[in-house]
């Protein structure tokens, strides 16, 4: 069953139509990539998903319950939860405080202080620093652990990596199989193609607000990637 | 000496009641970025309607603010979420407006309702009672009372804002309204409970005011402007700054009325103004980039 679908999901970014009807799915337990260039509608599309952009009702299923059209206040407390682009970490909080915010919506789950130290175990240490005095990878932490202490069905990553090491994306990334243990389905937006396929059971592409390529890494082409990614 | 004493301890006390004003539109800017300019015309409100229950009743000032506080909380409530909410966006202008607009109606209502006569509330002896402290040095107790009350309603909203999760989602609120709903907080009823402490808070600073002083309905933004002092003095954004600012702006006013009582009010103002030069941003700015 669809933990997580999308159907003929349009969206605007102002007045600019950004996404023209994304027929999407993610299956429970699944880890799903979005890749895209630049504008493409990657991150339109998590923000529609989340309620932060406006919705039709039946546009988006969140496990059977349509969801779209909700406030965001609310859609966070039916299971899904997103770490934004840029980590955006409330600078006048700490560590813990951030984290702790994170579990405002009161959803019960697997997920607490605890088990988060124990997966991102620094952050236990600079659990009370301001959460924007950390590095780069340490803040991606931090807002990963803010959205899983929701203990969402269906956690959504934008782009992970962006400005990020590659030593410490390999670090985040190395998490993402203790958080699927718990039961969490996963999308992913990434501009890193080769980090999205190594990472993803399933793959969409993104071209102009469309779906120019689905499928599994191991079956699709470079040159098909290519041309569904630049369009030529 | 004692004179010099009395005039700065006085001043001192003030500015409890100063800060008591001040937090209340400390509060809104710092948690939804907006002034209110009708802060002050909601002090004198809740003023008037504390002297509309107590002189018909026969009630002590103190008992009655147990009626008023809770129903300028709900006032707040409701007009945040009906009225200024909607105002709140990335132009500051609508809320001046609309917040203008209510100054405006308050004073006008008020004229209607109580004429343009001064009122007050009385505590009977407590309103003069003193405390000596030595020689010719003594303080009132209802200035204490005032300045304890002030000092416990900032503890208090430092101990909300720190430890538990509605002073979290406030500030989260404040950094990021964005991300904040994604945390599930619903900001327009986290606005709410903000606008209902803030009014809360000045309900208690209109009673004060009343029992201290005689009012009249157009006296709020004369108000707004100490308000605005003491907050500005303080550092925007920072709660215990606003003590600080009052208590500056308490003293210089005394010690100007002291040397002239007419330069009171100027000492008060040029007070601010040597304080904006030399830190512009307040004494405890907390300000962040948005």
């Amino acid at each position: 069953m669809s933990i997580l679908e999308t159907r003929n999901l349009t969206a605007f970014y102002g007045d600019f139509q950004a996404l023209y009807g994304i027929d999407f799915r993610l299956e429970e337990g699944e880890t799903v990539a979005v890749i895209g260039s630049n504008g493409a509608g990657k991150s339109t599309f998590l923000r529609t998903l989340t309620g932060l952009n406006a919705a039709a009702s039946d546009s988006v299923v969140l496990a059977g319950q349509p969801i779209g059209g909700l406030p965001a206040h609310r859609i966070v407390g039916l299971g899904l939860a997103l770490v934004p682009e840029g980590r955006r970490l409330f600078p006048s909080l700490t560590v813990e405080e951030n984290l702790l915010v994170g579990a405002y919506s009161g959803r019960k789950g697997p997920w607490s202080l605890e088990r988060l130290y124990k997966l991102f175990p620094i952050l236990a240490e600079r659990r009370h620093n301001p959460g924007t005095a950390l590095s780069g990878g340490q803040q991606q932490m931090v807002a990963i652990g803010r959205a899983l202490m929701s203990n969402p069905q269906v956690l959504l990553c934008d782009e992970l990596s962006l400005g990020l090491a590659p030593i410490v994306i390999r670090d985040i990334y190395a998490a993402l199989p203790g958080i699927k243990a718990e039961g969490c389905s996963v999308v992913v937006v990434e501009q890193d193609v080769s980090q999205a396929m190594n990472v993803a059971d399933r793959l969409y592409c993104f071209q102009e607000g469309r779906v120019s390529l689905e499928g599994r890494p191991d079956d699709l082409t470079r040159e098909q990637i290519s041309l569904a990614y630049f369009g030529v | 000496m004692g004179e010099w004493i009395n005039t700065i301890l006085q001043g001192l006390l003030l500015g409890g009641l100063y800060s008591l004003f001040a937090t209340g539109l400390a509060l809104s800017f710092g948690i939804m970025r907006m002034i209110n300019i009708a802060h002050g015309d909601f002090a004198i409100l809740a003023a008037f309607a504390a002297i509309a229950v107590v002189e018909p009743l026969g009630l002590d000032p103190f008992v009655v603010l147990l009626l008023i506080v809770p129903l300028m909380a709900g006032f707040g409530y409701v007009l945040q979420r009906i009225i200024l909410n909607r105002t709140l966006g990335q132009d500051i202008l609508p809320p001046l407006l609309v917040t203008f607009g209510m100054s405006i109606i308050i004073q006008n209502l008020l004229l209607v309702a109580f004429s343009a006569d001064t009122r007050s509330l009385s505590v009977g002896e407590l309103g003069i009672a003193s405390v000596p402290l030595g020689g010719d040095v003594a303080v009132g107790v209802f200035p204490l009372i005032v300045m304890a009350v002030a000092v416990a309603v900032l503890g208090g909203l430092q101990w909300l804002f720190s430890a538990t999760p509605l002073g979290r989602a406030f500030r989260a609120a404040s950094d990021d309204r964005e991300v904040a709903q994604l945390m599930g907080i619903d900001n327009r009823h986290i606005y709410g409970v903000a606008m209902a402490i803030a009014m809360g808070i000045v309900a208690i600073a209109g009673v004060f005011l009343a029992i201290r002083a005689n009012i009249n309905p157009t006296e709020g933004p004369a108000r707004l402007l100490y308000a605005f002092e003491a907050v500005i003095i303080g550092g925007l954004g920072s709660l215990w700054g606003t003590l600080a600012g009052g208590v500056i702006l308490g003293v210089a006013q005394t010690i100007g009325g002291k040397l002239d009582p007419g330069w009171g009010i100027l000492a008060g103002h040029l007070a601010f103004l040597a304080v904006l030069v030399v830190k512009p941003n307040g004494l405890f700015p907390r300000t962040r980039e948005r």
